[in-house]
């Protein structure tokens, strides 16, 4: 391990004193903000060449961002356990028998949550909650109300929505259940995605599906076909909207923050075959390192109980090469052709978006790492939403908040150009209006229509709804508002959400 | 081929018809409801070229006689259309059917079906047959929004190329429907049984305003002719609150909105009658 200067040690001593003290942290924040704080003390990683000057280096001038994992990291960043292994067998080191009726059903998946690690230390995936839960189902009425309790619970106690549940694709009872809970409950916690395939997913449930969204902003739809072709069956969607492997997850996330790459380049061709090449390469080294210190040096997979009793497996795991402000990128390259179309609104500037894409891509199918054997040595591209403290840089390839085309249509045109490239997520988000509420099959019929066209994943929500989708995960306006008046709130993302409405004007999204 | 006068295409709307739709609106209407909130696609643009002196950014002008219009410098600030002495439109296109298949494949696959709306989307019948014909072609599924002053009974073709129709009954009193289009409705009441019998109408409107007419006696008088058809078919009703948007004056400082209470018991009788899938909007 190497050295750090005093300087560090007294800084960081500041800010655990300062988090210890602070006003709006509650106490799972301030235990979760000390641990990072003491891990970024630790200096094991080895580090490629020319990485200290794309990432610790102030935001404005980073290249990467690794996105918070920390200096040692001690358990992969998304854990996606195999909870079907679990109803059926139990587990030795949670010293649970396989559940019998729905409430032990309920009760012993809460009790696992608990043991499964992440980078927010709060489970990012909970299972395909209505499959997992549908079997105990015997007396509807009872069943309704387990899954009310088993509900409230997660969003009283999994402080973070980067927590996700899945759906579907076929219709249960218990999906039903759930939907109509969930638009009960009106809860930020958990996330939630519909698996959605025409002609396998019954209209009707879809239906509810929309409903349900139109009430408390989810399930999100996701393009079940599109991920079963490119990730198997045995997929999930996990924290914002990531396509993992079941029974693994991923090592590692880091971004590449292409707004601020591109203003290192002279002009377009220098940013294609320059600038990007050498960030690209650096951040995947950087990866490299992590997913080896992860695999080899943390102990995790010999240790832990998840991997030891098999509800993971080392060998399902991938990780996510992250992009974030494709639109920044392409308009300051166009500007810097002297040239003001601008990302969403001119085809000529699309172009350039996915021509950076088809580098990124090919890029990514060169790079191989030993470790990531579950997805073909290679990584999954993510398009990353951003953090709250991001300014300047819109999430993955989305066109800014403000410029959005006027015209539905349009818009989702652009994202039939973007989604292809991103198997571990990206999604796009639509605001609608209440009319709408009395024409759910109009928003079934996009769906429709834009899974057929290559979209990935969309998320609606009423636009006046108290649940508000942030970027991929879920915020209620009114606990905004009491943080914004300095009370505490229950769920750490709620900081999030303050910090990317007033950073990003995420709730100005166009109403279609 | 010949062309019809298109006011605007929607390329996806939520409000004209089941699922997500594109609506074509038409120019030109033979009835002149006093409620209409789109007054200006009543009348046919005339050619004057009085607006073009009102218009700002220069997107209506007129040379040789006749207006043109570039949507793309238009602001929509309706400048022109106040100034109108007939309240018209010039903001319209020329378009063929092919033109306008052009424009709603633009929106597939994210949409079901179209809307032919207006105006009065039968005045321009050979048009109207041959967009839907385009649009059958395609798999896409075709609905009419009428008034109902068309006698479907004599165009066979045309019935056979719309999937239905949603009709107006804006009256069932022919004075008062009289009074307030302007027209009487016997062809409506014709069009309203004949539809149902060829299983053709898809839901049947009544906007409703607090006074002055009898939107009670138009739903009772709709379900006792509708009566032997609704409890074998879905007839949808749509109750429409009437709104001053848009609305002439002087309608528009007579008509008065309806109270919330008035549309729920309306929307209640319409049930009791038998419609099964009532909407109040």
């Amino acid at each position: 391990m190497r050295s750090i200067s005093m300087e560090r040690v007294e800084q960081t001593r500041q800010a655990m004193l300062d988090t210890v003290k602070s006003a709006t942290l509650t106490h799972e924040q301030k235990v979760a903000a000390m641990a990072n704080l003491a891990d970024s003390l630790l200096e094991v990683l080895d580090y490629p060449e020319g990485l200290e000057d794309m990432l610790f280096v102030p935001f404005e001038k980073q290249l990467i961002c690794d996105l918070n994992e920390g200096h040692a990291p001690l358990r992969p960043r998304y854990i996606v356990p195999d909870y079907e292994k679990f109803m059926r067998e139990g587990s030795a080191f949670l010293q649970l028998p396989p559940p019998k009726d729905i409430w032990e059903a309920v009760n012993y998946l809460l009790i696992f949550y608990k043991h499964v690690p992440s980078v927010t230390n709060f489970p990012v995936y909970i299972g395909n909650i209505d499959y997992l839960l549908d079997p105990f189902i015997k007396d509807e009425q009872e069943a309704k109300k387990a899954i009310r309790l088993f509900l409230l619970q997660i969003d009283r106690t999994i402080l973070d929505s980067f927590c996700h549940a899945n759906i579907g694709p076929k219709a249960t009872r218990a999906g039903y259940l759930i939907l109509e809970l969930e638009k009960e409950l009106e809860q930020a916690v958990p996330n939630l995605t519909l698996k959605y395939e025409e002609g396998v997913t019954q209209d009707d449930f879809a239906l509810a599906a929309v409903e349900a969204s139109l009430h408390s902003a989810k399930p999100s739809f996701a393009n079940h076909k599109m991920f079963t072709s490119e990730l198997g069956e045995d997929y999930v969607i996990a924290s914002c909207y990531n396509g993992l492997l079941l029974g693994g997850g991923s090592y590692t996330l880091s971004r590449l923050l292409l707004g601020h790459i591109a203003e290192r380049a002279e002009n377009i061709e220098d940013f294609k075959n320059r600038v990007l090449p050498q960030v690209m390469e650096t951040m995947a080294a950087y990866m490299d390192a992590r997913i080896r210190f992860i695999v080899e040096e943390s102990g995790f997979f010999e240790n832990n109980f998840l991997a030891k009793e098999g509800f993971i497996y080392r060998d399902r795991f991938s990780a996510m090469y992250g992009l974030v402000g494709m639109a920044e990128c392409v308009n300051t390259l166009m500007k810097k052709e002297g040239k003001t179309c601008r990302f969403g609104a001119s085809e000529e500037a699309d172009r350039l978006g996915v021509e950076i894409m088809d580098i990124i891509d090919a890029f990514n199918r060169k790079h191989k790492n030993i470790y990531c054997g579950a997805t073909g040595n290679s990584f999954l591209l993510h398009a990353q939403v951003g953090l709250a403290s991001d300014t300047g840089s819109s999430p993955g390839c989305r066109i800014p908040i403000g410029e959005e085309p006027e015209s539905f249509p349009e818009h989702l045109r652009h994202c039939e150009k973007f989604h292809k490239y991103f198997p571990s997520g990206i999604g796009d988000i639509f605001p609608i209006d209440t009319t709408v509420h009395k024409n759910p099959e109009y928003v079934l019929d996009i769906v429709k229509g834009a899974f057929k066209n290559q979209v990935r994943y969309l998320s609606f929500y009423e636009k006046d709804s108290d649940v508000v989708r942030i970027t991929g995960y879920l915020v209620k306006r009114s606990e905004m508002e009491k943080l914004k008046a300095g009370q505490n709130v229950l769920q750490d993302t709620t900081a999030l959400g303050l910090g990317g409405t007033e950073n990003g004007h995420l709730l100005e999204r166009k109403v279609r | 081929m010949k062309k019809a006068l298109v006011n605007k295409i929607i390329p996806f709307s939520c409000v004209d018809g089941p699922g997500n739709r594109t609506a074509v609106f038409l120019q030109g209407c033979n009835f002149s409801c006093q409620y209409c909130h789109n007054p200006e696609t009543i009348t046919v643009c005339e050619n004057c070229g009085e607006c073009v002196a009102y218009c700002k950014t220069g997107a209506l002008t007129f040379t040789a006689g006749k207006m043109s219009y570039d949507s793309s410098r238009c602001v929509l600030c309706d400048a022109c259309i106040r100034h109108c002495r007939k309240l018209s439109s010039p903001r319209t296109e020329l378009l063929s059917a092919q033109e306008t298949m052009e424009r709603v494949r633009r929106n597939m696959p994210y949409i079901r079906g179209i809307t032919v709306s207006g105006g009065e989307c039968t005045r321009q019948a050979e048009y109207l047959k041959e967009l839907l014909r385009l649009a059958k072609a395609e798999g896409l599924h075709t609905l009419l929004d009428s008034n109902g002053s068309y006698a479907f009974r004599e165009d066979e073709e045309l019935l056979d190329l719309c999937d239905g129709v949603m009709l107006d009954v804006k009256e069932a009193d022919v004075q008062l429907h009289k009074e307030l289009t302007g027209c009487d409705n016997q062809q409506v009441l014709d069009n309203l049984v004949f539809l149902a019998e060829k299983k053709k109408l898809h839901e049947v409107r009544t906007v409703v305003m607090a006074e002055h007419f009898r939107a009670e006696n138009t739903i009772l008088c709709t379900g006792k002719l509708l009566k032997s058809y609704l409890s074998e078919q879905n007839i949808r009703y749509k109750i429409i609150k009437y709104r001053s948007v848009g609305v002439r004056e002087p309608y528009r400082s007579r008509l008065v909105p309806p109270s919330d209470e008035m549309l729920e018991r309306l929307g209640k009788l319409a049930e009791d009658i038998g419609f099964k899938e009532i909407i109040i909007i």
